[in-house]
């Protein structure tokens, strides 16, 4: 599992502004940032480095943020790669609360999964899905 | 069992015909002996011989709690000094204390309806009555202490403070009643829970009499379980007499108004209206025996409602609801009135959401629109979306369910609603102000 930094906003003008500056201003970079927005409210999901501090930086500045799991699973950047890995999702009756996608550098991609209930990520290794380790995506928090 | 059975189960017709008898008097004795009602009677253009019956009681005016400061001290008493026996007085920590003086036949008055809620609890004259209450110019002590003394009880009169001795006395003199405040009734059963006692088990005490400051009804539960008791609610207030205007029998549906004593009414506060039976509003009472202090309409600003249901314990006295709050705090949302205190009951029932709130009032069109601000615990899971709407979806519906309103609710960052130190500024009105 790797860790995605979760961030709730209200749906007003600068919110967003303010907490990108308040992790600017704590030297942490972003690798990757969604957004699901409602008439109120923002969830933010961002993957950056050293998240649990990002995460501490972002309280302290009254924000609320957490930490929530997901799975990040390597795929090679070609059509039908996200299709096969939703498609045995699928087979494998697990409900994907929320993902989203991203291409990376060499020819690959990131598919980001949130998946409900526990245990998705053995099931997806053992059918020879490439998971990746935190430190492959980000800079890991030291302690 | 009943103290005055053939008045508190009076039948309602013969007990209106009194009211009405003693309400002629009472305008009468105020008209007479009063300057301020004399005054405010010739303005309204009635004199008490108008009062052909009670349903003509709303032609006479209001009187409230300023007009008992800006006629400090003696100024609304229609006896002489001669004939007052006792005075009490308002703590008046909010402004001007006022006086309220009583005959020898007040108290007497006092002690009867206090002592029907002894009878209430199960009380007779062999039982063992302890007032914890305050004595002195507040009426608490002195009330409870009337109404042993009129039942007839062995009257302890041990008066608030010294916990450990509070306890000592309620095992070794087997107290059977305990008068007092709520909040002091949880700390005597939490101290002598601390002393090494289960007073539901290990005392005497059967009955309790509390009153003079609101009580959850998860408080009220607590003091019943931890003492053992039947937990009767006292209504009163200074201006009127004290505790006893209003108490609560074993059916727990209300409080029996001592209504040979006291005549209620439920106004809507910004029209003055008077409401029918069964509808939340202000509760206005005159009294009618009262000799030295006679009240007119007394605007209480408690608000309740008064139920007309019979009773199962075979009282005829209509009964008051507990009391919902004072109407300096009442909203009134889309006609109907709404408390703080109700939206706080509902908040306090959802751990996910913190207790920081507030409401914000505006006009939407021709319509009231209310937004409840709130803010999630913060180990509550935020990621997703889905838990925030259940949440969202759940509280809304036990608003909707208790306030008979809708509201909006909108979740909010952390510090958004500003914390305070003393009383947090919890409804924003901006309703006149958006169009």
């Amino acid at each position: 599992m790797i860790s995605q930094l979760t961030v709730f906003l209200a749906n007003e003008k600068g919110r967003l502004a303010a907490a990108c500056r308040t992790l600017a201003d704590a030297d942490i970079n972003l690798a990757a940032l969604f957004i699901a927005d409602t008439a109120d409210f923002g969830i933010v999901r961002i993957f950056c480095d050293r998240p649990n501090r990002a995460a501490a930086v972002l309280a302290e500045a009254g924000f609320r943020a957490s930490i929530t799991p997901v799975i990040a699973v390597s795929v090679a950047d070609e059509p039908g790669a996200l299709a096969r890995l939703l498609g045995f999702c699928h087979e494998s009756s697990m409900n994907i609360e929320y993902g989203y996608c991203f291409s990376v550098a060499g020819g690959t991609a990131v598919d980001v999964l949130k998946i409900e209930g526990e245990g998705a990520e053995e099931v997806l290794a053992a059918a020879g899905f490439t998971i990746l380790a935190p430190e492959e995506v980000y800079v890991v928090d030291e302690d | 069992m009943y103290f005055q059975p053939e008045i508190e189960t009076m039948p309602r017709a013969e007990l209106q015909a009194l009211q009405l008898e003693r309400l002629r008097e009472s305008l009468r004795n105020a008209y007479e002996n009063v300057p301020l009602y004399r005054e405010r009677f010739d303005a309204a253009g009635v004199t008490p011989d108008d009062l052909e019956s009670l349903a003509d009681l709303p032609r006479f005016p209001f009187v409230v709690k300023q007009d008992m400061r800006d006629n400090y001290p003696f100024g609304l008493f229609a006896r002489e000094n001669g004939d007052v026996a006792r005075i009490h007085a308002s703590s008046g920590t909010t402004g001007q204390a006022t006086v309220v003086g009583h005959t020898a036949a007040d108290l007497e008055n006092w002690g009867d309806c206090f002592a029907r809620g002894i009878a209430m609890v199960g009380g007779t004259r062999e039982s063992t009555i302890q007032v914890s209450y305050g004595y002195g110019l507040f009426t608490g002590g002195l009330g409870a202490h009337a109404g042993g003394e009129a039942m007839g009880c062995t009257v302890i009169p041990t008066s608030s403070g010294n916990t450990k001795r509070q306890v000592q006395m309620l095992k070794d003199c087997k107290t059977d009643i305990l008068c007092c405040t709520p909040s002091y009734a949880l700390l005597i059963a939490d101290t002598a829970i601390e002393m090494g006692y289960n007073p539901a088990t290990d005392f005497q005490i059967s009955g309790g009499i509390f009153g003079a400051e609101p009580c959850s009804e998860n408080m009220r539960q607590e003091i019943a379980d931890k003492l053992g008791l039947q937990y009767c609610d006292v209504y009163g207030l200074s201006e009127i007499m004290g505790p006893g205007v209003a108490m609560e029998c074993a059916e727990r549906g209300g409080l029996h108004i001592a209504e040979d004593q006291f005549y209620c009414e439920i106004i809507d506060p910004d029209t003055l209206e008077v409401l029918p039976d069964g509808e939340v509003g202000e509760l206005v009472i005159t009294t009618l025996t009262r000799e030295c202090s006679p009240m007119i309409r007394y605007r209480t600003r408690d608000v309740t409602s008064i139920s007309a249901e019979p009773c199962a314990c075979g009282r005829t006295h209509r009964k008051i609801g507990r009391i919902l709050g004072r109407t300096d705090d009442m909203l009134i949302i889309r006609g109907v009135n709404v408390f703080p205190s109700q939206i706080e009951q509902v908040i306090t029932e959802f751990p996910e959401v913190a207790t920081q709130y507030q409401i914000v009032l505006t006009t939407r069109g021709p319509l009231d629109h209310v937004e409840l601000q709130v803010e999630t615990e913060p180990d509550f899971p935020i990621d997703e979306v889905r838990a925030l709407e259940d949440l969202r979806g759940r509280l809304g519906a036990a608003l909707k369910g208790n306030l008979q309103v809708a509201v909006d609710i909108k979740f909010v960052e952390p510090k958004t609603i500003a914390r305070s130190e003393g009383k947090a500024k919890r409804v924003i009105d901006l309703r006149g102000e958006t169009h």
